[in-house]
């Protein structure tokens, strides 16, 4: 053990030493230094021992957490970046093979040498953070109470391949409206889980967690904090997790609000013809099933196999991420004009030091066929459409599938990460979404 | 340069820091022509990251031999890689359903890592005469076994993906020198087999266009520099691909062509199928719910999904391997099929070449007009022949190829193999080619 402690101090650990490293981790978890911090890893009884995060157990207790990746996980990052092989160029001048090589190499140059990730780590810790246990697997999760009597209480849900990290900038417009242009009636109590096999979660060790399963698990988390009144918020995977929770009418669930609702024409396709209104999201249905939808495909099937190449490579990982920010955000043509390199990098950072590919591309394995496509709801549902998304349905879908659709807002400028690309005009959907529900 | 070459022997183990001298040394071991037209040419490409890419020796439109020598830094950088894997959990299932189990990945790898030999691969192919030439532009690598036996039948065997020549390695000799074993002279074929452009040590296309039927158009060019006016093709997986547009395109010279994978689709699926046709449709729909992830981010994203192949040993390994074990005729592991050497030979194949976006642009190319667009659909006049092997993916009835195939003369269903079958299989394989061409031969 003394041995293992003289090594944990901040020296640049060369990939051959990942053995130390690891047990560089557990001593510092075990020598209880950084208590309640992600400072706790273990080798798992693999033939390689190769580096696995082991977060704290869960309880039913909500016990407090922040963040600390160590120093070793983040030089091991860069000497994995800087030591990357890469494939030849793709043989045409667009994205459409994925990520051009000239962008990756750029993206993974400001990842290794400009990319800090300590400061999203201090923001993260800036937040109170928590972890409990929920039907077998611990739930990370921000929970920030507004100083607003009367607040109503909020659980946003993130997908793939978001985070919490696209919350972050809406967090305190939510929770002090008065600090950021709202009235104080306008105020959430806020809380954001990160998806179990996400983040700072638990990884699920046995088939099941659905999308099902998880609203389950969030009326759980509500109802645990004391809401006796609350409402959802979604989109992409967490778009599932809120229709189901709509759906499943969990006690105290008010109404729900999605950014990326699951709505396809209802059948049988109409006898004259479907309207100019609906024509651009059948386009758009059409594209993504033809040439868009690869990655589904492969996380629905083998998320497993796809797990390793991108739990082993830094770059792989990135580029799964990063193609998405380009393809699903409002741009024209370069991500960065939709959300900054460091949030984009915050969000595939946590992916990459949580190593959560594999478990991340399973919850597609689970539900993406199965949960998550349109769902009639007879429940107080809220819609905002921002129209840079890669799907845009239109109004009638959404009256035709929600029988108590109270709100429909198509937003100009955003995306699929509505709330990462336009913090502002999210918190303006939710609160005016909302006001009729409070 | 004096520095260079002084790094450059030696079987000292190399951190993975010093990959920018491998390069320098590589590169100066091909300039040097210490390996002529070996393997030994590297050089970095102008990124920024100066991360090592394989740069083969120019090809040009004579017929040059090729041997292959990986570099001693190229294979100890992979030893530091797969030392250094990281690896995701464990599967939640208890079987092969969500992709390769973490705990035969991991045997796979320590096997690779600790005792897998590249050089006993790479002397065995290195025993059989190669060369690359251009055609069309690119630089294609091909093995050409010429046979000793007069009127032998000149042959070009195509692999497909995850394969490569590897696939074809046991047969060759069966093929060209039948008395050798246990065969009869008069079978004897004269065996060319190419890798695919963007695959092995064909160069890799830097422009879109090449698709099974410009390969096909690229073949005839090449048996016809070869001096072959008479020949045959055979292929599985995209080699059928590449086999039905030359079966499609009649070059001067194809008599004839035999698949052991079959792209006949009826225009209608009947309304009672039959046992074997409801077989068939039942598999097809198998493939596109539950097989064909891979293929289908291959279509659309190779450039992405070739970063983590690119970079991961242990990435590109297993992305190969669920199609060994998805494939083949097994009981549940694909060592039941194939030898792990013989699996690794190809994987290691892939890696060093580096070739997992280039070899998966071959799906984005054939699929940009729709699967429609494939030249496997419609009526071919040539006389075909067909093997079909009980573990292929997809195993149509011969009724549908009778109805496009007017020229079939010969099908045969087999009791065992699967997909690589060739590879699984080389002495049935061997026995159908002998058999389907004999009624062929002059």
């Amino acid at each position: 053990m003394k041995d293992d402690l003289e090594h944990r101090a901040e020296v640049a650990v060369p990939v051959t030493s990942r053995r130390t490293f690891i047990r560089v981790a557990v001593a510092t978890g075990a020598a209880g230094l950084l208590s309640a911090e992600l400072g706790v890893l273990s080798a798992r009884g693999s033939a390689d021992k190769a580096a696995q995060i082991v977060l704290p157990a869960g309880t039913k207790d909500v016990t407090s957490f922040r963040v600390h990746v160590p120093q070793a996980a983040l030089d091991d990052l860069k000497k994995r970046l800087a030591d990357g092989r890469w494939p030849d160029k793709e043989t045409v001048t667009d994205w459409s093979q994925g990520v051009p090589l000239a962008r990756a190499h750029a993206l993974v140059e400001y990842w290794r040498t400009h990319y800090d990730w300590r400061r999203v780590e201090s923001t993260l810790n800036g937040l109170p953070q928590f972890r409990t246990q929920i039907d077998g697997l611990g739930i990370y999760f921000i929970h920030v109470r507004s100083k607003h009597e009367n607040a109503l209480p909020i659980i946003l849900t993130h997908g793939w391949p978001g985070s919490i990290i696209e919350f972050m900038q809406v967090v305190g417009p939510l929770v002090d409206p008065t600090a950021h242009g709202g009235k104080a009636d306008e105020a959430f109590h806020v809380v954001i889980p990160s998806l179990p096999g996400f983040g700072f979660s638990d990884k699920p060790t046995e088939p099941g967690w659905r999308l099902p399963r998880i609203a389950n698990a969030w009326a759980a988390l509500m109802a645990r904090l004391g809401y006796s009144h609350y409402v959802a918020q979604g989109g992409d995977l967490g778009a599932g997790v809120s229709s189901w929770m709509a759906k499943q009418q969990p006690s105290g669930l008010l109404a729900i609000h999605l950014n990326l609702p699951i709505l396809f024409p209802p059948p049988p396709p109409p006898s004259g013809g479907y309207t100019a209104a609906e024509q651009p999201a059948l386009g758009q249905l059409g594209k993504y099933a033809s040439d868009a939808s690869g990655y589904a495909s492969i996380q629905a099937t083998r998320p497993q196999t796809l797990g390793y190449g991108l739990a082993d490579s830094p770059a792989g990982q990135a580029m799964w991420i990063y193609e998405k920010f380009q393809a699903w955000s409002d741009n024209k043509g370069d991500p960065a004009e939709a959300i900054s390199l460091d949030h984009m990098l915050d969000d595939i950072t946590l992916y990459w030091l949580t190593d959560t590919a594999a478990s991340s591309a399973r919850l597609y394995y689970e539900s993406f066929a199965k949960d998550f496509s349109r769902m009639p709801l007879d429940f107080p549902v809220a819609v905002s459409i921002f129209k840079g998304d890669f799907f845009t349905p239109p109004k009638v879908w959404g009256e035709e599938t929600y029988s108590k659709l109270f709100y429909w807002n198509e937003v100009p400028k955003g995306g699929h990460f509505a709330a990462l690309e336009q913090p502002d005009l999210f918190v303006v959907e939710l609160r005016k979404s909302f006001a009729q529900v409070r | 340069m004096k520095n260079d070459l002084e790094s450059r022997p030696g079987e000292r183990a190399t951190p993975i820091i010093a990959r920018r001298k491998f390069i320098r040394a590589a590169a100066a071991t091909g300039i040097a022509s210490i390996f002529p037209a070996s393997l030994g040419s590297l050089t970095a490409q102008g990124t920024a990251m100066k991360a090592a890419q394989l740069v083969l020796p120019t090809a040009t439109k004579d017929v040059t031999p090729f041997k292959i020598q990986v570099p001693q830094e190229a294979l100890d950088d992979l030893k530091v890689r797969l030392a250094s894997t990281r690896w995701p959990e464990r599967e939640t299932v208890r079987d092969w359903s969500q992709g390769v189990p973490l705990q035969k990945a991991q045997a796979l790898i320590a096997y690779w890592r600790d005792k897998y030999d590249w050089r006993r691969f790479e002397a065995r192919l290195n025993a059989f005469p190669q060369y690359r030439t251009q055609i069309d532009g690119l630089g294609i690598h091909f093995i050409h076994v010429r046979s000793p036996h007069r009127n032998a039948l000149p042959i070009i065997l195509t692999h497909g993906w995850p394969g490569s020549v590897v696939e074809f390695m046991e047969i060759i000799g069966q093929l060209s020198d039948p008395p050798r074993y246990g065969g009869r002279a008069e079978d004897a074929f004269h065996v060319v087999v190419p890798s695919l452009p963007g695959f092995a040590f064909s160069d890799k296309p830097v422009e879109t266009g090449w698709d099974v039927n410009r390969i096909a158009r690229a073949w005839a060019t090449l048996m016809h520099l070869l001096g072959y006016d008479r020949w045959a093709a055979q292929g599985g997986d995209w080699g059928a691909g590449v086999t039905h547009a030359l079966a499609h395109q009649r070059p001067q010279g194809l008599i004839a062509a035999h698949v052991n994978w079959q792209f006949v689709f009826p225009e209608k699926l009947p309304d009672n199928p039959t046992p074997a046709e409801r077989r068939a449709i039942d598999r097809a729909s198998w493939f596109a719910n539950d097989q064909s992830g891979y293929f289908r981010e291959h279509a659309t994203r190779p450039q992405t999904i070739g970063y983590p192949l690119a970079d991961s040993a242990a990435g590109q390994a297993l992305w190969i391997y669920e199609k060994f074990q998805a494939w083949t005729d097994n009981h549940g592991n694909p060592e039941d099929a194939l030898a792990v050497d013989a699996m690794l030979d190809n994987i290691s194949l892939y890696w060093f070449t580096d070739t997992a976006a280039s070899s998966a642009r071959i799906y984005w190319e054939n699929t940009r007009a729709g699967f429609g667009g494939l030249p496997s659909r419609g009526r071919i006049e040539l006389p075909m022949a067909a093997s079909v092997f009980p573990h292929e993916i997809f195993c149509p009835p011969k009724a549908w190829a009778e109805a496009l195939w007017p020229n079939l003369f010969y099908w045969n269903e087999l009791d065992k193999g699967g997909h690589f079958a060739a590879f699984e299989q080389p002495k049935l394989f061997t026995e159908e080619l002998r058999k389907a061409f004999r009624s062929r031969r002059a």
